[in-house]
């Protein structure tokens, strides 16, 4: 009987945190499409709801009474696993994102580096997806997009190893707190660049969307899928923008934490300054979809594995060599 | 402790069976999946023993990385080539016997191991690793192989660096006659470099030098 209503607790509470985070996911998808649109001079969604507020409601709606097709000579376990698998995984990574200092629903020791696992692990559901359709563009798809996100997950470690240099430990909450003084974007800002670039080619957003570059592989993994499956493959995408948005407002822009600690900002409640944090970052990720061009994929692995990995590793070492000699590590 | 002992079972029959369905299962790829199946249920294992650092390294490391370059390099293989013929063929059958001599060393690798731990436990010096409860897992890790064994673990780095020089100087070959892209002679070059205007005469063509 205990374990029922720990149980019924702990489900109540992930309700709680799945549901607004889906819900803000189909509307992140509008405010994409929109942001898009205002930089090209064009409306962009505005005929469902007010302002288009509903369109992508409109859109779940159309996918959920399409058929779904599973080609004949695909791998169809695998087939059908492949979104499930992209959709959980960009789902529970939620788990240990702090809201304000005690809303979290699983305060681990070692919160980031789970994190960071969830987020490589991503890359299974886009291979299994590309492996098992059984068909030319969506493999190789597949194999572009794994090699991209391992390449760059390398320099999102090194550059997590930056941040926690300064925190002296793993737990979410505390790297917030850690910020407590000044944001870690501004004596790490080269870091919160790179950050951010790196982050754009891991959730493959435009610039690096090689693995479902239209002009060349139709739609890269996605192509076979169709219906609600391709729907749970962009839901997933957008829930791990919105979680690489969140891990950069927790690493650079101070997590849950008001901008300025005086009286009338404090007294909003850290859920809201963190949404609004993600907000902002991903509002840059729209407008650089919106503003740059794709790059070639030598192009990519080259920023990847000669620019960023080498930069990165050498601020390492200036970070840690800069505590030391100052004498700030966080020792406990 | 029910809920525990649940847990542990689950995770425990999950790996074990995935890990005889690597070597059992017909189509290479699935066996690659089957391996990452092991791996994830081996890491919950980790992290129900509180080593949680150990599990979430587990994770990164096999999982998000080596298991990725597994599978890119099964998933490059010729699909026709990839039904396993598992103790049928006469081909694979010669393999057999060296891989019961590795298991079986591994198999009394692991006996001497326990074994030692179980009867003679003054050898392991426990007493200085074991972890007090204050320390979180990561701390007490990163104590003892930063101070006690950092010469092992700065060896073992060295061999993983000279690894991975070895893999590259074997794979690395210089390709004569490919274009590269210089960036900086790109973003370097003018107009006055790059533009000639040439005086034509008729009936005479123009020889460019390139």
């Amino acid at each position: 009987m205990e374990y029922l209503s720990i149980v019924f607790q702990e489900v109540y509470k992930i309700l709680f945190l799945l549901v607004p985070v889906l819900v803000s996911v189909a509307m992140i998808v509008w405010l994409d499409r929109r942001v898009w649109a205002f930089v090209q001079k064009r409306q962009g969604p505005n005929v469902v709801g007010p302002f288009g507020l509903l369109q992508s409601l409109a859109d779940a709606l159309k996918y959920i009474f399409k058929e779904i097709i599973i080609p004949s000579s695909s791998n169809k376990v695998i087939f059908i696993l492949a979104p499930i698998v992209t959709m959980t995984l960009a789902l529970i990574a939620w788990a240990v994102i702090p809201f304000s200092a005690t809303q979290v629903l699983a305060d681990i020791n070692v919160g980031i580096l789970y994190l960071f696992a969830v987020s490589s692990l991503g890359v299974y559901g886009i291979i299994m997806g590309g492996w098992a359709s059984n068909s030319k563009y969506p493999f190789l798809g597949a194999i572009r997009s794994a090699a991209q996100m391992v390449s760059y997950e390398v320099s999102i470690g090194v550059i997590i190893i930056n941040v926690l240099l300064c925190v002296g430990s793993l737990n979410l909450n505390d790297i917030v707190i850690a910020q407590q003084n000044m944001w870690f974007v501004i004596p790490l800002f080269p870091m919160f660049v790179i950050f951010f670039i790196s982050a754009l080619a891991e959730t493959n957003r435009p610039p690096f969307d090689l693995p479902e570059a239209e002009a060349e592989l139709v739609a890269g993994y996605q192509t076979e899928y169709s219906g609600m499956m391709y729907a749970m493959f962009w839901l997933g995408e957008y829930a791990n923008i919105l979680l690489m948005c969140a891990m950069g407002a927790i690493l650079f822009l101070g997590g849950w934490m008001s901008p300025i600690d005086v009286y009338p900002f404090t007294l909003v409640p850290g859920a809201i300054w963190l949404i609004l944090k993600i907000l902002l970052l991903f509002i840059l990720f729209a407008l650089v979809k919106a503003i740059v061009p794709r790059y070639r994929y030598d192009q990519l692995m080259r920023l990847g594995w000669k620019v960023f990995l080498p930069l990165s590793l050498i601020w390492v070492v200036l970070t840690a060599s800069y505590l030391f000699y100052f004498n700030l590590l966080p020792v406990n | 402790m029910i809920a525990h002992a649940i847990f542990f079972y689950t995770f425990s029959i999950i790996a074990v069976v995935s890990a005889i369905m690597v070597t059992a299962s017909k189509n290479t790829v699935h066996s690659v999946f089957f391996l990452i199946l092991d791996f994830i249920s081996i890491s919950c294992l980790f992290i129900m023993i509180g080593a949680e650092f150990l599990g979430m390294i587990m994770l990164i490391v096999y999982v998000g990385a080596v298991a990725v370059l597994f599978l890119f390099v099964v998933m490059m293989l010729n699909v026709a080539q990839q039904k396993n013929q598992w103790f049928s063929g006469q081909q694979s059958s010669r393999h057999i016997p060296v891989g019961l001599i590795i298991s079986t060393l591994i198999f009394f690798e692991i006996i001497i191991v326990i074994g030692g731990w179980k009867y003679k436990p003054e050898i392991f010096d426990i007493n200085n690793s074991v972890s007090q409860a204050s320390i979180s897992n990561t701390h007490s890790l990163g104590q003892i192989l930063y101070t006690d064994y950092i010469h092992v673990f700065q060896i073992s780095g060295m061999i993983l660096l000279v690894a991975m020089v070895g893999a590259i100087v074997l794979t690395f070959r210089q390709r004569l006659g490919v274009k590269r892209q210089s960036y900086i002679k790109q973003i370097s070059r003018e107009r006055a470099e790059g533009v000639e205007v040439l005086e034509v005469q008729s009936n005479k063509g123009v020889k460019l030098d390139d």
